[in-house]
């Protein structure tokens, strides 16, 4: 077990590496160079190489991938250029918030997805597995920012019972686990649940109808065990699937929950993003990128552990 | 002689269905996926046919008339923040939405196939490397990827349809990739070559017409999602720019009166939605279509 956690630990390092890369190519993607947005449009030649000199954009690319990656390995990404602050901590900041938006959904989305994907595997190809299965392609077809927009329509503008945007009751800031501010994740978490929903309830009906057919199931029944006792098995056996497939999409929701916190102006990565894009912030665009695909990367990581451990049929070399 | 000749020529050649005609026939035998490719055709055509069908100017608008309800005469959809007439921009819009979000798929299964079946036929070190570097990708989540790099880029038609290019072109060539892996250790392939046949041959005559297919079918089920995500990007403002008429910055500007015309506000999400949810039951039921050999 130690063995596969350090391949795979090996394993990863490269692509982690790559990450970086593409991270550090981010806004070198961008038309000029990274000063263009920031400088004064009547700035000199002479100004605008002073500026690149002090900044390092005159060196060979390769080397400025070295000074940059170094940095970061001290966690130093670099200062916002329109707030000033170090981005790690304004990134460090949001986290927090799009976690705990990612977690809720998740939690949501795995709740009702495996009692769907249950229910359908169960009683494959009835009417309650053709209304799964449907509801797990409107899952995955749903624009999910469109998703949040109705339900603000109904739930805030038309009905009045939940906030339409922000974390909390004072504008902006952090979201705490009180009453108060429970009302406002409501919305942009089952907004955000809905996708891991349908996937989830795909995933656990293929693994329940899958368990269901193997003979281990037949001899359990002959010996008379019950259902109760029959559900039990599939449900150990199908559980490190789901969960890790519930890990993944809390990776997934996290780097992609820009849509929704945008919708829902909630104070989390994505919006952070936005605003980086729209600012042309591209220190706050590239740091926010990378802690967030690291993070999926570690994610990846440690589901693909968990899951061998707790079924080391399924080693991956 | 002659004669004889001629009418062995044009004697009606014996029925044989090929392998593209039954999935066809089996498709059409689905009701679910017919139901999906007519929403799919009549959404495309109405945007083909957008001038000829659609009621109104996609562009003029009347402040006075701004934000009327579904229903209202003169605009049986209602009217948009500036005035302008609903269905028609509904209309219109398919043609930027459709562009925007088919367009990747496409560019992407040229050249994701083009890797794949080059990493899988080859084989060894250029596919490991090819791979390791396919897997960078996947280290990020489609959504991060396509917002860091139109973000990175900047707003713009063709920047969005680049940085969705390259959030599927990985996907694509993976899944290319993988069955040109299986075909290639196949002993028919391997008669080929040691029958003298180059490598172009191989690839042309028996590598791409096995691999297109499954290639093909994958790629019709990431339309779906480039049309969310392309909506999406314009939603974000870093697709297209107003006031050209796409549906997911339609969403974006009526966001605004979701206080005082909630149902005109909703209506682009309703044809993203059904756009994408066709696109995806179509995408099924050719998926099963294939599967099922004769």
């Amino acid at each position: 077990m130690l063995l596969y956690t350090l391949r795979r630990i090996l394993y990863v390092t490269p692509v982690a590496i790559g990450v970086s890369i593409i991270c550090f190519l981010l806004v070198h993607l961008a038309p000029g160079d990274p000063l263009t947005a920031v400088m004064p449009i009547d700035a000199t030649a002479a100004q605008q190489a002073e500026m690149r000199q002090a900044y390092g954009f005159d060196r060979p690319l390769p080397i400025q991938y070295g000074i940059w990656l170094w940095k970061v390995l001290h966690g130093d990404l670099g200062n916002s250029i329109a707030s000033g602050r170090p981005v790690l901590s304004e990134v460090s900041r949001a986290v927090g918030n799009s976690l705990i938006l990612a977690s809720v959904a998740t939690l949501i989305g795995f709740t009702f997805g495996t009692f769907f994907g249950f229910v359908a595997g169960y009683f494959r190809d009835s009417p309650l597995d053709k209304a799964a299965s449907a509801l797990s392609v409107f899952g995955v077809s749903m624009p999910h920012y469109w998703l949040g927009i109705v339900l603000v329509i109904i739930f805030s503008a038309q009905l009045g019972w939940l906030p339409p945007t922000g974390a909390g009751p004072d504008g902006s800031g952090n979201w705490r686990p009180d009453t108060e501010h429970l009302r406002y994740i409501i919305l942009p978490a089952i907004t955000m649940s809905v996708i891991p929903m349908g996937i989830i309830a795909r995933t656990v009906r293929a693994l329940v109808a899958d368990i269901l057919s193997q003979e281990f199931v037949q001899a359990l029944r002959a010996k008379g065990l019950g259902e109760w006792g029959v559900f039990k098995h599939v449900v150990t056996n199908a559980a490190p699937t789901a969960l890790a497939v519930m890990g993944l999409q809390l990776g997934y929701l996290l780097g992609g929950s820009i849509l929704i916190e945008t919708v829902f102006a909630w104070p989390g990565t994505g919006f952070l993003l936005n605003a980086a894009i729209f600012q042309r912030d591209l220190p706050l665009l590239q740091g926010t990128i990378l802690v967030l695909a690291m993070f999926f990367v570690m994610l990846n990581l440690l589901v693909d552990v968990l899951q061998t451990t707790l079924d080391p049929r399924i080693q991956r070399t | 002689m002659t004669a004889i000749a001629d009418a062995l020529i044009h004697a009606p050649t014996p029925k044989s269905r090929g392998y593209w005609a039954s999935v066809a026939i089996r498709l059409s035998r689905d009701p679910v996926a017919m139901v999906a490719l007519a929403v799919v055709l009549a959404i495309v055509l109405a945007a083909v046919f957008a001038p000829l069908i659609a009621p109104a100017d996609p562009l003029k608008g009347s402040m006075i008339r701004r934000l009327r309800p579904i229903g209202f005469p003169g605009y049986p959809l209602g009217s948009d923040e500036l005035g302008r007439d609903m269905l028609t921009r509904l209309i219109y819009g398919g043609r930027l939405s459709l562009f925007i979000g088919v367009t990747p798929v496409l560019c992407a299964f040229v050249i994701g196939s083009g890797i794949g079946i080059f990493a899988g036929y080859l084989g060894g070190w250029v596919n490991t490397m090819l791979m390791r570097v396919i897997d960078v990708f996947f280290a990020f989540p489609s959504v991060l990827l396509a917002i860091a790099l139109s973000g990175a880029l900047g707003a713009g038609i063709l920047n969005s349809i680049v940085s969705l290019t390259i959030v599927f072109v990985p996907q694509i060539a993976r899944v290319a990739e993988s069955v040109t892996t299986q075909i290639r250790t196949r002993d028919y392939v391997e008669a080929a070559r040691i029958s003298g046949a180059g490598p172009i041959t191989i690839v042309r005559v028996h590598v791409l017409g096995n691999v297109l297919g499954p290639i093909f079918v994958y790629s019709t089920s990431l339309i779906s999602v480039s049309m969310i995500l392309a909506a999406g990007l314009s939603f974000l403002g870093l697709g297209v720019k107003p006031p050209e008429p796409e549906w997911g910055l339609m969403l974006n500007t009526l966001r605004t009166a979701i206080y005082t015309q909630p149902m005109v506000a909703a209506l682009p999400g309703v044809m993203i939605f059904l756009t994408s949810i066709s696109f995806n039951l179509f995408s099924d039921g050719l998926r099963s279509a294939m599967e099922v050999r004769q």
